[in-house]
């Protein structure tokens, strides 16, 4: 495959992706803190994954072989068209499986299949601030991750217990990064933040609209927050995949019909496949 | 002097108006737009004249767009100055959108539902490059699009599959003919069937930022779009010499369920709660801004704190009329010299005082 | 009381425009003690304690607090950061209207277990516990733990800021007008609340108020403030039954006569 004509490779210009993977190293650098960047106008509209697609058209050179997952499926209609379009202003090989790519840009989800060293997960972000929903002035919320002020969102989380008997967030779970910095995961379900935790691959997080960068480097301490007597505990459809019978696996709910009818299928369309496929 | 002043003022309109008339047409040598074309052609600005005028009729807001220039709100103010003429025969029974044939149906909740995902025409996934093809003019129309086919198979509302399991707070139905705003002016507390009235009809780039604020913290927004469903729906009329109804027609709605993460406390079950939205014509954006700001403005009825603009009810609903917002803002253009006469006395009098004062200091 | 004060100011000065907020004042707070700055609604007191705890910044003079290691820090030398950590930490702030005090959406216990969390403590049940017994020790029912502030009264408000404050056992208190804004009968209950923690705690406090009843009541020492500068200080009794400068004795006598 080659690119299109007209376009450099990745859309991007050179000086561009300079400057992003300036503000990359930045990050990586500080594992967790947000990196503001100069986010470009993409041909693909705010929160569909202008901030991931930056990010990969950053870092993604000719021999690359690209995954692009949403609600960590390949053929989700918005991962089809980030594929598409990398296919088509970089003409990297794309690939559905995990293990074969070296970069996977996601949204929503962490793959099931463990990353190994050298790949990078990277990961669309709506709302790249945690502190937002309890305080939506960005001045003051960078204030207080310089001054590690975070007693704010303990309490959110005691208010939770308070209230609901429990912690009432199920996505998006907040995280300490290096016991240093508070960090959104991004809206992918609390089942998938022990991932974050000492993994292998590089993980960026790309935010467009709101023109922040930040990253967990390999092998970096990523705690959700909790206390010692209400222990981070994420919840999961209590069912087996529908089609390779896992337990383990993060779980899509599909309606069959409007008498009550539902049944449960592996989010991860690969891994699914995968254990199918072994199964034989 | 005076009557000077009025000629002229009277031979500068009718000048005003000439001249607008020219600019509307543009330059004689390019072909004249027909309404036809615009309600063909341009016809998302068509519904969106249609939703803030409040009146569905495509031809007549397509006329008020190629009146207006373009410009869409003096468009809707034209279908609105034109729709309160008419006689009010009554309210129609409510819609059942829940039997609409959509041309788009989507559910960010569920990867599939009963029904099915129905993509639709959409600009989503499409990619923002300019198509420099279409400045091409004279092509062959494009070849008609695939289309699944017609599925009969019944579309519920996800709002009815989570109702089912209790997890949707239910709504209160009621008989009561709700407020028309048209004839009755807002009143505060205003309840819901008239706050949606309000907003269906308000204007899309002020919801759009309301609503956008909500996401970002600004209200305690954590929306999921239940469905959004898009197509004809039959408008049902029940005469008083009749005692029943009967079908009048078919409107193009677009109707947005926004699903909100939990109220309750530990006394009452953590429940969904709904955001609604229902816009006239193919107004996406219009119907999920709309359905993130009703949610929003239940704050106070939930027991939720209510802090942020887009929950302030006076706030949203006095500001989301763009007729009204662009009749006060412009109206500063219109003479204001008797006011401002007495402003330049007052302040020149305070000047002299402070001056006075300044040289009894030194 | 020690030998050193725990806060000290010297020669503070600050001018809104031609208006002095602040004309040389000077004043010490040894540990352990009440102090109280008194004057009518303009004289500079509160811009006073604004000044005094970092949150405004004077044009001349200094304040130095003495850190629990004995260490000497200029308030207005140490950086927003350290200023927070102390705010939080060895310092609290009870504002006169509760709400600028107290966080109105989230929970009484919630309010009071903030400053716990902020301090590291990450057991819901331990902090729950210490929120509980606070709530008792300011006189309000543990079973409204879980109301939010917005369903209490004015003065239950008022107990409930405190609790958030004294929760963590500050050295320094900072009250501007704590009983302002509530009906007498119910200040009378609040003073006798709050001499009782001071004295219970030892705790330094520096009280801003108008009410003199409230002064007397309180404080060991009083400043009397007129147009920004002290006109006269020294012990609560010999201020107030024998004062020197005309000010105090019109602000005594306007009490007295009321």
């Amino acid at each position: 495959m080659s690119a299109a004509p007209g376009y450099n490779f990745a859309y991007l210009d050179e000086n561009t992706k300079r400057m992003i993977r300036r503000a990359l190293l930045k990050a990586v650098a500080i594992p967790g803190h947000q990196v503001p960047f100069g986010s470009r106008e993409m041909p693909l509209p705010y929160g569909w994954g202008t901030g991931g697609i930056q990010v990969t058209a950053s870092v993604i050179g000719p021999d690359d072989t690209l995954k692009v997952i949403d609600q960590g499926a390949d053929d989700t209609t918005n991962a089809v068209s980030i594929r598409r379009f990398f296919a088509r202003v970089a003409g990297v090989a794309t690939t559905e499986r995990t293990a074969e790519a070296t970069i996977i840009q996601t949204r929503h989800r962490i793959p099931e299949t463990p990353l190994r060293e050298g790949q990078i997960l990277v990961y669309q972000v709506p709302m790249p601030e945690p502190l937002f929903r309890l305080e939506p002035r960005v001045a003051e919320t960078r204030r207080m991750h310089a001054l590690a002020d975070y007693g704010l969102m303990q309490v959110k989380l005691y208010e939770d217990i308070a209230r609901h008997g429990h912690i009432a967030i199920s996505y998006n779970y907040p995280v300490m990064v290096n016991g240093r910095y508070l960090m959104a995961p991004s809206p992918i379900p609390a089942f998938d933040n022990p991932k974050m935790h000492r993994m292998p691959a590089l993980q960026l997080f790309g935010a467009g609209r709101e023109k922040r960068l930040y990253a967990v480097p390999p092998y970096t301490e990523v705690r959700s927050l909790d206390f010692e007597d209400h222990p981070f505990r994420p919840p999961r459809a209590e069912a087996a995949c529908a089609l390779c019978g896992s337990r383990e696996s993060y779980l899509d709910e599909v309606v069959t019909d409007d008498r009550g009818g539902r049944m449960f299928l592996c989010s991860d369309t690969d891994w699914c496949r995968q254990r199918r496929e072994a199964a034989g | 002097m005076a009557y000077v002043a009025v000629k002229g003022g009277e031979r500068a309109i009718a000048g005003a108006h000439a001249w607008l008339d020219e600019l509307r047409r543009g330059d004689p040598a390019v072909p004249e737009l027909s309404v036809a074309q615009i309600e063909q052609q341009l016809s998302l600005a068509v519904d969106r004249v249609m939703a803030e005028g409040s009146c569905h009729d495509r031809g007549l807001a397509a006329l008020a767009v190629k009146q207006a220039r373009g410009d869409l709100i003096e468009a809707a103010f034209l279908l609105r100055a034109y729709r309160t003429t008419l006689p009010r025969f009554g309210a129609s029974t409510p819609l059942d959108t829940g039997a609409m044939r959509p041309i788009r149906r989507i559910s960010a909740t569920y990867k599939d539902l009963p029904g099915g995902q129905v993509l639709g025409p959409t600009f989503d996934y499409t990619h923002r490059l300019l198509d420099f093809a279409l400045a091409a003019e004279g092509a062959a129309p494009p070849p008609p699009a695939p289309r699944a086919p017609a599925e009969e198979a019944p579309m519920p509302r996800v709002t009815a599959i989570l109702a089912q399991e209790g997890l949707m707070a239910r709504e209160t139905p009621s008989e009561a003919e709700p407020p028309d705003l048209t004839r009755e002016p807002l009143a505060f507390p205003a309840d819901r069937p008239l706050r949606l009235q309000a907003l269906a009809r308000g204007d899309e780039g002020f919801l759009l930022a309301l609503g956008y604020s909500t996401q970002r913290g600004w209200g305690n927004a954590h929306p999921f779009v239940g469905e959004l469903r898009m197509g004809e729906v039959a408008v049902e009329f029940a005469p008083p010499e009749l005692g029943f109804p009967v079908e009048i027609g078919d409107i193009a709605v677009t109707e947005c369920q926004m699903v909100n993460q939990f109220a309750g406390s530990r006394t009452e079950p953590p429940q969904f709660t709904r955001g609604y939205g229902l816009v006239f014509g193919h107004c996406e954006r219009k119907a999920m801004a709309m359905a993130l700001v009703d949610r929003a403005l239940r704050a106070a009825e939930l027991g939720e704190e209510a802090a942020a603009p887009a929950q302030d009810q006076e706030f949203v609903l006095y500001h989301c009329d763009n007729v009204e917002a662009t009749g006060f803002v412009e109206h500063l253009k219109l003479p204001h010299y008797v006011d401002f006469q007495s402003e330049l006395e007052k302040l020149r009098a305070m000047r002299r005082t402070a001056e006075a004062a300044r040289e009894a200091a030194e | 009381m020690s030998a050193a004060p725990l806060l000290e100011a010297e020669g503070l000065s600050l001018r809104f425009g031609a208006i002095p907020a602040l004309d040389r004042v000077s004043l010490a707070v040894w540990p352990g003690e009440v102090v109280a700055i008194v004057g009518e609604s303009g004289s500079g007191k509160t811009t006073l304690l604004r000044v005094l705890s970092g949150l405004a910044r004077p044009q001349a003079g200094r304040v130095l607090y003495r850190d629990p290691a004995g260490e000497a820090r200029e308030v207005h030398g140490m950086g927003e950061a350290a200023l927070r950590r102390l705010h939080r930490s060895d310092w609290g702030f009870v504002h006169q209207n509760p709400r600028d005090g107290l966080r109105m959406g989230v929970s009484a216990g919630g309010n009071v277990g903030e400053r716990l969390m902020a301090a590291g403590a990450r057991h819901y049940g331990a902090i729950r516990a210490q929120a509980a017994a606070w709530l008792r020790r300011v006189e309000i029912d543990p079973a409204r733990m879980d109301d939010p502030p917005a369903k209490f009264s004015g003065g239950m408000q008022q107990r409930l800021q405190i609790a958030r404050t004294l929760v963590t056992h500050p050295r320094l208190v900072f009250m501007d007008e704590p009983t302002g804004g509530l009906d007498v009968s119910v200040q009378a209950r609040l003073l006798d609340l709050i001499r009782a923690l001071v004295a219970d705690l030892g705790l330094a406090v520096l009280l801003v108020t108008h009410d003199i009843a409230a002064a007397r009541l309180l404080a060991h020492r009083l400043l009397v403030m007129r147009h920004g500068r002290v006109v006269e200080e020294g012990l609560t009794d010999r201020v107030l039954d024998d004062p020197q400068h005309p000010y105090t004795q019109l602000l005594v006598s306007s009490v007295l006569a009321a």
